[in-house]
């Protein structure tokens, strides 16, 4: 059994072609922590914070969004320093746990962490437990909510419902073809939510706008299994894009944490479809792919994130479950609203007029589209008639609504 | 044929005519002198001190408790897989579905704890340790079975195997064992907190991992150097029809070697899940059984060598960490190093055989 040629020529392809599998590619280059210098002692009035991040800072989407709130942060209360670690997740940084990395940030001085994905909630709350004296923001999670968090821990999420709510009236109101594609992440209580929201957006829309019965719309999702590609692992988002532009569908909202949507909307559209594509998370998505882009709604962390970390420095951290809304009398003021949405240039003005009048409505509390009857995907009611959906029913959705085409995983 | 020389592990006394300590210290020189060489190029190209860098590369791992516990964490289950290797290497064989014998044996691990979590804890832990042993051993046999009677190179047997096997972990997390409504490649539900290996205190240091490689290191130094056994099976190495025809049962004993290799893998798989993840992840090797190899490879099979390559890949991994915090580059340097550090080995040992 002497190795021959070919054979160890056999090991090396295999080799490469393993390395290859085992890359994560989707993650583009991290910038360096520019707020990191080199380990140095913090000065006495300084105060360290730290972010987890599940992806890179500059994914165009719902880490750069935290990113930037961090960064905002910086600006507003004095005396802060941000550090992070970022791409923290199973692909590209395989041995790294999130209690590991939140570890490292203390290591560096940080006082307050701030961890960023669904995915966290556990190791957020285990490392909260073994360090009572640095305070814990877990974003989007809803440990305090459910009474498991330890006491230094708060959760904040945005009322994105509101965002998506006008991204499904924004793709109804353009649609040619009245069919809606979602790109979806993984299957949990907030994903389901957001689908639901946007679906409602766009069926009120679809019907009292474009004047035209709910049947006649087409709104599909399809899940890719993670918050943004991971190769071999979830569905490839590039290509879930496409097969949608293929099927006929003419708008892809999109629900990931990255850009897929939008890039592969632009090549249609160069290639001569009419797509359009209504990005997620970060103010700026738009610029991926001005010629198709609606609109994009998005998180503005930035000004709750200032208010909870300077009361945690001056000793008035309250654990609490936070689920912000957008700021009704200027929902893309930067300084107050948690939720905004921007248009799109590729949005018609008649269009963006209609758009308007629909967040008016939102905004003075005339529509509430969480008002019942609705049924979920397997008729069973989820509010019934006459009555209107409290925070925790709509928090925790078991399932995709009737009417709309994709698993809900119940 | 030199070139398959310069990969191939054997012994290393069998080539060294001048004092074979001679021979060994150029090598590790040229060795050294070439990786921290290219790896000093990556530093400076992204403009980070290098001295720095490596600072934090080599003691980084143990300029905590956390992250020491965090180093042992890694370097058991490494050290488990590098010490199969030592074994399929040894007759030959490149087991390149390491991979997929460890996530075998993590997935076969879950079996246990999903369908008997009344069992008292102990038992069911040991049941854990013996199920994900039995998969992997399974998993490995069946790329020896490809490579026995179906003439598919172990190599490309195993990396198929290894495809199918986080397919399979893939499917289980995202469909039967996906947690209550949801579905997410994030890995299944966490176990309860009294199925997790017991730690140091607040530590993530479960002492039960390293006890468990230690052991299974020492009883491969034990089978491969003073048994017949072992005697066989570097024989089959060595060559596989010489030994054939001298009466050693080579077909047997590259089963063997291959399945207790599957055997140690499953049992790192094991320790990921119930020391380390806590749970089913899609990608629950986390790569270690590559890094296994790369640490096999660099030691040509030597499990008196094995040890303290997985602690020093274990700790570049770990002290890692910090360099994006430090000196904001790229934690992916570790692996810069570590790819180096084998892809010199090999090159210096070509080198230095090559005027004979």
């Amino acid at each position: 059994m002497r190795p021959s040629p070919h054979r160890l020529l056999a090991l090396l392809f295999a080799v490469a072609l393993l390395g290859a599998c085992s890359q994560a590619p989707a993650a583009p280059p991290t910038t360096a922590p520019a707020a990191a210098p080199p380990t140095t002692a913090p000065a006495p009035e300084e105060y360290v914070f730290g972010m987890v991040l599940v992806g890179p800072t500059n994914d165009g989407g719902w880490n750069q969004a935290h990113f930037e709130g961090a960064k905002y942060v910086e600006t507003k209360v004095p005396g802060t320093r941000l550090i992070y670690i970022d791409k923290v997740n199973p692909a590209d940084r395989p041995n790294v746990q999130v209690e590991q990395a939140i570890e490292e940030l203390i290591s560096q001085g940080a006082k307050f962490i701030i961890t960023n994905s669904a995915e966290f909630a556990d190791g957020t709350n285990v490392a909260a437990a073994a360090h009572p004296e640095v305070y814990f923001l877990h974003a989007s999670g809803d440990a305090v909510l459910r009474g498991v968090a330890p006491p230094n821990v708060t959760n904040l999420m945005g009322r994105m419902e509101y965002g998506k709510m006008m991204a499904g009236c924004t793709a109804a109101l353009q649609s040619e073809a009245g069919k809606i594609a979602y790109l979806g992440p993984l299957i949990d209580p907030e994903t389901r939510r957001l689908v639901n929201s946007t679906y409602l957006g766009a069926k009120y829309c679809w019907e009292t706008y474009r004047g035209k019965p709910a049947d006649s719309l087409t709104f599909k999702v399809t899940w890719i299994g993670f918050w943004f590609n991971i190769p071999g692992v979830t569905l490839d988002p590039t290509r879930v894009a496409t097969d949608f532009i293929n099927e006929g569908y003419d708008v892809i909202v999109s629900g990931i944490d990255t850009t897929e949507g939008i890039v592969e909307t632009n090549k249609a559209s160069q290639a001569g479809k009419r797509v359009w594509a209504v990005p997620y998370d970060y103010r700026e998505a738009c610029t991926q792919g001005e010629a198709v882009c609606l609109g994009v709604p998005f998180f503005n962390w930035g000004p709750r994130y200032a208010e909870i970390i300077a009361d945690a420095r001056a000793g008035k951290f309250t654990p609490q479950w936070e689920w912000i809304g957008p700021d009704w009398s200027d929902i893309n003021n930067l300084e107050t609203s948690m939720i905004g949405f921007v248009k799109g240039p590729a949005l018609t003005a008649e269009n963006a007029a209609t758009l308007d009048e629909f967040i008016r409505k939102l905004a003075d509390g005339s529509l509430n589209l969480f008002t019942g009857p609705l049924n979920y995907q397997d008729g069973t009611v989820f509010v019934p008639a006459g009555q209107v959906a409290d925070d925790k029913t709509i928090w925790y959705t078991e399932q995709l609504l009737e009417g709309i085409e994709g698993q809900s995983a119940p | 044929m030199q070139s398959t020389e310069i990969n191939r592990p054997r012994e290393p006394q069998s080539r060294q005519i001048p004092p074979p300590w001679l021979g060994t210290l150029r090598l590790t020189l040229l060795t050294l002198a070439g990786a921290l060489a290219l790896t000093t190029l990556a530093l400076l190209s992204s403009g980070v001190s290098p001295l720095q860098a490596y600072r934090i590369l080599i003691f980084g791992a143990f300029s905590s408790p956390s992250r020491f516990s965090d180093m042992i964490m890694l370097a058991a289950p490494l050290l488990l897989c590098a010490t199969g290797l030592t074994l399929t290497f040894r007759s030959g064989l490149y087991n390149l579905g390491v991979e997929g014998q460890l996530a075998l044996g993590a997935v076969a691990a879950m079996l246990p704890l999903r369908l008997l979590p009344e069992l008292p804890v102990p038992l069911l832990w040991t049941l854990c340790f013996a199920c994900a042993a039995a998969g992997g051993a399974l998993w490995a046999l069946l790329a020896a079975g490809l490579r026995l009677y179906a003439g598919v190179s172990e190599i490309f047997a195993g990396l198929g195997l290894n495809f199918l096997a986080s397919g399979l972990a893939l499917y289980l997390v995202l469909g039967p064992w996906r947690r209550s409504g949801s579905a997410s490649m994030s890995g299944t539900e966490l176990l309860p907190r009294d199925l997790w290996l017991p730690t140091i205190g607040t530590l993530r240091l479960a002492p039960l991992a390293p006890i468990v490689a230690l052991a299974a290191l020492a009883v491969v130094w034990w089978a491969l150097q003073q048994t017949r056994w072992g005697l066989e099976l570097r024989a089959v190495g060595l060559n596989a029809e010489a030994a054939d025809r001298l009466g050693v049962p080579a077909h047997r004993r590259i089963a063997q070697a291959m399945a207790a290799c599957g055997l140690l893998a499953g049992m790192a798989g094991a320790i990921q899940i119930l020391g380390v993840f806590h749970q089913l992840i899609p990608n629950i090797s986390s790569g270690v059984g590559l890094l296994g190899l790369l640490a096999a490879l660099l030691v040509r099979a030597d499990p008196c060598r094995v040890l303290p390559v997985s602690v020093v890949f274990a700790s570049f991994t770990v002290g890692s960490v910090q360099l994006p915090l430090a000196l904001g580059v790229d934690s992916s340097i570790a692996g810069v190093l570590q790819g180096a550090l084998v892809l010199f080995a090999l090159l210096a040992r070509g080198l230095v055989s090559k005027p004979r």
